[in-house]
């Protein structure tokens, strides 16, 4: 995966969001019944494929979830998209700079 | 009009002149991977091939394991693709700009395609580890969806619009959105929508009436969204049973009506059924089942040969019967079928996996999306999960993925080296409490 600029990229994630990501991995774990322990989970490593091994069943699951949760409709045809999933920080990135509730 | 793609509309007349120009760019090879991802690109290849007297190869995945395999079935294949980004390790062929086929004018008179021609091999997951082909001629799969517009009501003088959460490579997916728009007079959208928002917008850009055809899966993310969708006159499901609640609420929230398909890969699809309304399937006319033992059998009307159905059917009439769930050995996710000896065989086929095997979660001890997924035990003492999961990602397709993937010492095999299901779960479920 190219390591090019984004406007999501952050050096380091902010301290508030550390909370969210915490978050949003105990609701991913719980949506899918992943066997793993949401603290275990990498917030850097990929959600796809070789990291969390998630496939696009389980993105629509979690989509469902962000929906439900913080109001947010994902949309494919969006720049971002294809961010979102790279890792548990870009996805909590993006909850929160999206979030309606 | 034939297709849209972005809400820009595609005349039968720039689909003609595509495939010509297509056809003419296509290499000397006889055998196509058509994984462009655009539906109306895919259809241009499509036709474009059988007009050049190709024949297109539609595996359910295009994992490396299975892109090996084509090769060997057939030497000469390449693959067309519309994605700068694609990785298949085949001869690639870009699917050219067609800016130039828009001004050409459309062949007179049209290409007629002989009922004969053999259109396509899709393939099933055989029980050694090979893929299976099967042959799919033109005259047959044009009949099969002309039922099928009738069946759904396509046949009335309007003209419909499809717009399809499945892929065109799928057999569903090339059956009920671009064959079916094709033979019905109707036209597609080019795009796959994925979450809610998209597919409400995909239907908003194109006219009325519109049908969406779609999964269990999607109607289920779509109901549990709050998504507002435009008037919908048809919803068609498939790939996996929808229970018959689902089916009343996405009737009821859409104020639709949904017809559900029943198929397989090798006979595709054969009957339709009201879910809302009732449990029994109506047969497509001129096929018929028979029962021999445990197996149904399917054949007539445009199932190209007598096919052993891979579910539990009850036969309750001369055109109907009901489902009762898969043969044992099969695994269908999301649309994607195999078999647990294929799966096995994959497994116990990378270097240093000793012993493996894998077995089926129910769906609700595997997730709350009622998607049922495969879980497998290993003997492999010097690899890491990490090593394993990633030789396994590269032969498999990802929804068999094993969740969770267990470290065991030894399988308990019994003297004549079968795994009891019964023992088999138990350790499953020993090592599931250990980690």
């Amino acid at each position: 995966m190219s390591d090019k600029a984004s406007p999501l990229r952050q050096p380091a994630p902010p301290a508030d969001n550390a909370a969210l990501q915490r978050e949003v991995a105990g609701l991913i774990v719980a949506a899918l019944n992943l066997d793993v322990a949401a603290a275990d989970i990498d917030v850097q490593a990929p959600l796809y494929g070789d990291g969390l091994g998630l496939d696009s069943i389980d993105i629509l699951e979690i989509a469902l979830v962000v929906s439900k949760q913080y109001g947010i409709q994902l949309r494919a045809d969006s720049e971002e998209n294809e961010q979102i999933f790279r890792s548990l920080a870009y996805l909590a990135d993006y909850i929160a700079a999206h979030r309606t509730k | 009009m034939l297709a849209y793609r972005a809400g820009v509309p595609l005349r039968a007349g720039n689909f003609l002149a595509d495939v010509m120009y297509v056809a003419a760019a296509l290499p000397e090879r006889r055998h196509v991977l058509n994984a462009c991802v655009d539906r109306y690109r895919f259809t241009v290849a499509f036709a474009a091939s059988l007009v050049a007297n190709k024949v297109s190869l539609l595996p359910s995945t295009h994992t490396p394991e299975v892109i090996r395999q084509l090769t060997q079935f057939a030497p000469d294949v390449f693959c067309l693709t519309d994605d700068a980004r694609c990785q298949i390790d085949l001869p690639r062929v870009r699917f050219p700009e067609l800016a130039a086929a828009a001004n050409a004018p459309p062949p007179w008179p049209p290409v007629e395609i002989e009922k004969n021609r053999l259109a396509a091999y899709v393939f099933t997951s055989g029980s050694t580890g090979t893929p299976l082909p099967h042959q799919k001629t033109w005259g047959r799969l044009v009949n099969c969806v002309r039922i099928e517009a009738q069946r759904l009501g396509l046949l009335d003088g309007r003209s419909h619009t499809l717009v399809g959460t499945v892929p065109p490579q799928h057999m569903y997916g090339f059956e009920s959105t671009v064959l079916l728009a094709l033979q019905s007079g109707s036209a597609f959208s080019a795009g796959r929508p994925f979450y809610p928002a998209d597919i409400s917008s995909e239907l908003a850009a194109v006219p009325a009436p519109r049908m969406l055809v779609s999964t269990p899966v999607h109607l289920r993310t779509l109901l549990g969204s709050d998504v507002v969708l435009p008037e919908l006159e048809l919803v068609l499901s498939a790939t996996a049973p929808l229970s018959q609640n689902l089916a009343r609420e996405v009737e009821e929230h859409y104020a639709t009506r949904l017809l559900e398909i029943y198929g397989s890969t090798e006979t595709g699809q054969i009957a339709t059924r009201r879910t809302a309304q009732t449990v029994e399937w109506r047969l497509f006319d001129g096929v018929r089942l028979f029962a021999q033992g445990e197996s149904a059998f399917a054949e007539g009307g445009h199932v190209e040969q007598r096919t052993s159905m891979c579910d539990v059917l009850q036969i309750t009439a001369a055109d109907r019967f009901l489902l009762h769930g898969r043969l044992s050995d099969l695994v269908n996710i999301a649309g994607k079928r195999s078999s647990l000896a294929y799966l096995n065989h994959q497994l116990n086929a990378i270097p240093g996996v000793v012993d493996g095997a894998f077995f089926v979660r129910e769906p609700e001890e595997a997730s709350s999306s009622g998607v049922t997924r495969v879980a497998a035990v290993v003997v492999a003492p010097g690899l890491s999960a990490a090593e394993l999961g990633e030789a396994l990602r590269r032969r498999i397709d990802p929804v068999f993925m094993p969740r969770p993937l267990l470290f065991v010492d030894c399988l308990p095999r019994n003297d004549t080296g079968k795994l009891p299901h019964d023992s088999l779960r138990a350790l499953a479920a020993a090592a599931m409490k250990r980690t």
